[in-house]
């Protein structure tokens, strides 16, 4: 699936594809809020509605990689002002988990970023998508593991 | 075989001016399992839920998705719907090709391609989609107001009219908050206290409200209906129930001097004080910071004077835990230090002073009896310059809204000032002049032209002292002109802001802010009045600056809230929430670990594989206590054999969406 993937690729009509897995009390209100004060933001962004970043499995993240997405982005809210107290703060301890594991595999840590947005970032929201997008376009599309990238004593 | 029924809504021209939505219907139409798909101008209006019902009914449909915005604005308008159509309410899912697509794209075809991304998603998780049921709960039918201003005294005495019983707390000594500071209020310059201090004594004499004052709300525990929320009841070193209210102590208070807050530092109190003569309840509070019995260890006067017994040096702070079911947020506002504003010379000349220290120099129970002094001297001023917009509408000092009042209470102060003293000058200078509330335009036409107030449309650059008096420096724009006003009472109407713990008691409730601390409501038209977290309710400036009229109308509805709830005999749980697959788990306990609820536990079943009719072997399993989760998914994450789960929030729906693009390639 991967190699046909990378033939369909034509990088002149390429553009960046993000899976965005936001949580629903926050990051996804930021969301709301950008679309209802008509913050402009690049299409990229596919969004999929979680209660909460705790709910993140480290399995969707790696679906979104295997799907084809160039880049996967968990949003939740800021420490401290989770909805159900502290979901947050077992996402940032598995998303460090995570990384090195995107590491080991061969995945540029570029391709994946966790940020807080809160309900009222409808600013900051439509920033990141922005960033994450223009950080995509620069290290090309996503055409599978890397083995080369894999560290060596892996 | 699911049979989906489409419905991608036009929402007037919101969605269809950037999405093709005739070409998102027809894309729909193709996905697998879809048997219905159309696309309709008001998918929310009443022939657009009946053509869903319609639908739903020819077709045959068993899941809907609807097309259109935020599933945080009308999910539960199409549930009502498509459960009058005979479905479980929970088989809607709604694609959010509105606040994530149209209203943030310009490019008709990258928008309308993402929007059947966003449909083929969302069609791929409904089709997951299982009906979900829910569960009554008993509901606690007794409410928590925290703020005694006007705002949480309005609410908690519509609470209890309503029948149900109130517990009103209060951090200060005194319930009155801000209005009882002030002298009249605009635009029919009723006496403040007139209105308020007979609603503070209802409020103390009704038989369903209790009122806590010099009490904190430290944590709040549990959901809509069944809040625990720990109160610390500071010490105030009397005995309420012994006191009389007679005032001994404070007569014969020896530390004096100390500043009065209710007087904005203009007025002076002792150490044993009530803030201001018409407080309620009427008991002092001993400032134990500042009393001579806590810092030397001996003085012990009050506690000789006191007729009736009441004062207690060894009262200690009561921590009470109260049950309610609905909580109403009405802790106001405070004003901007403008200090930290140099060029103004605030807190640096004793004669600039801010409107609400002005209001306190009006106030017939102020420091000065109502007679306008300046604080320097005492003298009677001859002429005052009041300026607006002090640090609001101003982004670079972090307000970059209007703090709505200022207008009209500098024009009250200009008018009242004219009125006490008619030959005095008052000078108003302003950005614009917002006067957009019932009289309010007529009030501040009134202050110039029968007044003779002075208007001066501009900004002030600097102001200093000289001879006496303080030379206000700044521009008339409407003439083009340098201008210099020389004045001897400055009065800076500074911006309004949240409590400097806002954050934190947004925190402790649940409840978010926006950026500048603000609490947020549900919806700006659609829930002004509650809060995300069901239950919790907002009343005055504590969500955003408010004039009186507002914030009472607030607190009313705030209080009808509270009052719709109670009159339901039991709630309905919320069904999004987790399970356990007892076959497949293994019992290690890791969901429990990290369940921010503690709502799962290790029980023991049998393990019907292993267990024989003689010989019954056990095995540990998790099970989620359904009254205390809250649905946050946390748990399901967590779990290594995957048997924790989420109603609503399955993995296999997650996925499905992920996998709902395969091979996405946008372009």
């Amino acid at each position: 699936m991967i190699e046909e993937t990378t033939e369909q690729t034509n990088t002149e009509t390429w553009k960046p594809t993000i899976l965005g897995i936001l949580c629903n009390w926050c990051s996804y209100a930021g969301a709301d809020l950008a679309g209802s004060s008509r913050m402009k933001h690049p299409a990229n962004m596919r969004i999929v509605r979680v209660p909460c970043s705790g709910r993140v499995n480290p399995l969707f993240i790696l679906k979104g990689f295997q799907m084809g997405f160039d880049g996967v982005m968990v949003l939740g809210c800021h420490p401290g002002d989770c909805h159900y107290a502290k979901g947050n703060y077992f996402a940032r301890r598995r998303i460090m988990l995570i990384r090195e594991l995107l590491q080991s595999m061969g995945i540029e840590p570029e391709r994946f970023h966790f940020e807080w947005v809160s309900a009222s970032e409808g600013a900051r929201f439509a920033e990141v998508v922005t960033e994450m997008t223009a950080n995509i376009e620069k290290i090309g599309p996503f055409c599978g593991v890397d083995c080369s990238r894999t560290p060596s004593a892996f | 075989m699911a049979r989906i029924g489409v419905f991608v809504c036009h929402c007037g021209t919101n969605i269809s001016k950037t999405v093709d939505v005739e070409r998102a219907a027809q894309a729909a139409g193709e996905f697998p399992d879809v048997v219905f798909s159309t696309n309709y101008k008001y998918m929310c209006s009443e022939p657009g839920q009946n053509l869903i019902k319609e639908a739903i009914r020819e077709h045959k449909l068993d899941r809907v998705v609807v097309a259109a915005c935020s599933p945080r604005l009308h999910e539960p308008t199409f549930q009502r719907c498509i459960a009058c159509a005979g479905l479980n309410p929970y088989l809607v899912e709604m694609a959010n090709i509105r606040e994530h697509c149209s209203w943030v794209h310009e490019d008709k075809v990258e928008a309308t391609e993402k929007a059947i991304d966003i449909i083929a998603m969302l069609t791929a998780k409904a089709k997951r989609d299982e009906p979900l049921f829910t569960k009554e709960i008993p509901l606690t039918k007794k409410a928590m107001v925290i703020g005694g201003g006007v705002a949480g005294i309005r609410a908690a005495l519509d609470i209890a009219e309503a029948g149900y019983k109130v517990t009103l707390v209060e951090r200060t000594p005194s319930i009155g908050g801000r209005m009882a500071q002030y002298d009249k209020t605009f635009p029919t310059l009723d006496c403040a206290a007139c209105i308020l201090t007979p609603m503070m004594v209802d409020c103390a004499s009704h038989p369903n409200i209790d009122i806590w004052s010099y009490s904190e709300v430290e944590q709040v525990d549990g959901f809509v209906g069944n809040f625990k929320v720990r109160v610390r009841k500071r010490a105030k070193s009397i005995k309420e129930e012994l006191c009389t209210g007679c005032g001994v102590c404070c007569e014969k208070c020896v530390v004096k001097g100390l500043d009065n807050p209710f007087d904005e530092g203009l007025g002076k109190r002792n150490a044993m004080y009530v803030p201001f003569p018409q407080a309620v309840p009427n008991v002092p509070v001993l400032d134990r910071e500042n009393c001579r019995q806590f810092t030397k260890g001996k003085c012990g006067v009050c506690q000789k004077m006191c007729p009736a017994g009441a004062v207690d040096y060894d009262q200690e702070d009561e921590i009470v835990t109260e049950e309610v079911g609905a909580i109403v947020v009405a802790t106001g506002f405070k004003t901007w230090d403008h200090s930290k504003l140099g060029e103004y010379g605030y807190g640096k000349y004793p004669d600039v002073i801010s409107g609400l220290q002005f209001e306190r120099l009006m106030n017939a129970s102020g420091p000065t009896d109502g007679k306008i002094k300046r604080p320097s001297d005492g003298k009677v001023p001859e002429s005052v310059v009041f300026l607006s917009c002090i640090g609001s509408r101003d982004p670079e000092h972090g307000h970059a809204y209007c703090s709505k009042v200022c207008c009209m209470y500098n024009a009250k102060h200009a008018l009242l000032l004219k009125d006490k003293l008619h030959d005095a000058k008052a000078y108003v200078f302003y950005m614009d002049i917002r006067a957009n509330g019932k009289g309010y335009e007529e009030f501040v036409q009134r202050t110039i032209e029968d007044y003779g107030a002075t208007y001066v449309r501009g900004r002030v650059s600097r102001i200093f002292p000289e001879d006496g008096q303080m030379v206000v420096r700044g521009a008339d724009t409407l003439l083009g002109k340098p201008i210099e006003v020389r004045a001897d009472l400055v009065v800076l109407a500074t911006a309004m802001e949240p409590q400097d713990d806002a954050k934190e008691l947004a925190r402790t409730l649940g409840i978010s802010t926006d950026q500048y601390n603000w609490f947020s409501e549900a919806h700006p038209k659609l829930k002004p009045v509650e809060c995300l977290s069901a239950g919790i309710y907002l009343a005055g400036a504590c969500q955003y600056p408010k004039d009186i009229p507002d914030t009472v109308a607030q607190a009313s509805g705030a209080a009808s809230k509270v009052a719709g709830l109670f009159a339901k005999e039991c709630l309905t749980s919320e069904p999004m929430i987790a399970y356990i697959k007892d076959d497949s788990c293994v019992g290690c306990g890791l969901c429990a670990g990290v369940c921010p609820f503690s709502a799962i536990e290790l029980v023991e079943i049998v393990d019907r594989a292993k267990s024989t009719r003689e010989n019954q072997v056990m095995r540990t399993v998790a099970k989620v206590n359904e009254g205390l989760c809250h649905g946050c998914g946390t748990c399901a994450a967590a779990c290594r054999s995957l048997s924790a789960k989420l109603r609503g929030f399955e993995d296999s729906q997650i996925l499905a969406e992920i996998e709902a693009l395969a091979n996405i390639k946008i372009g």
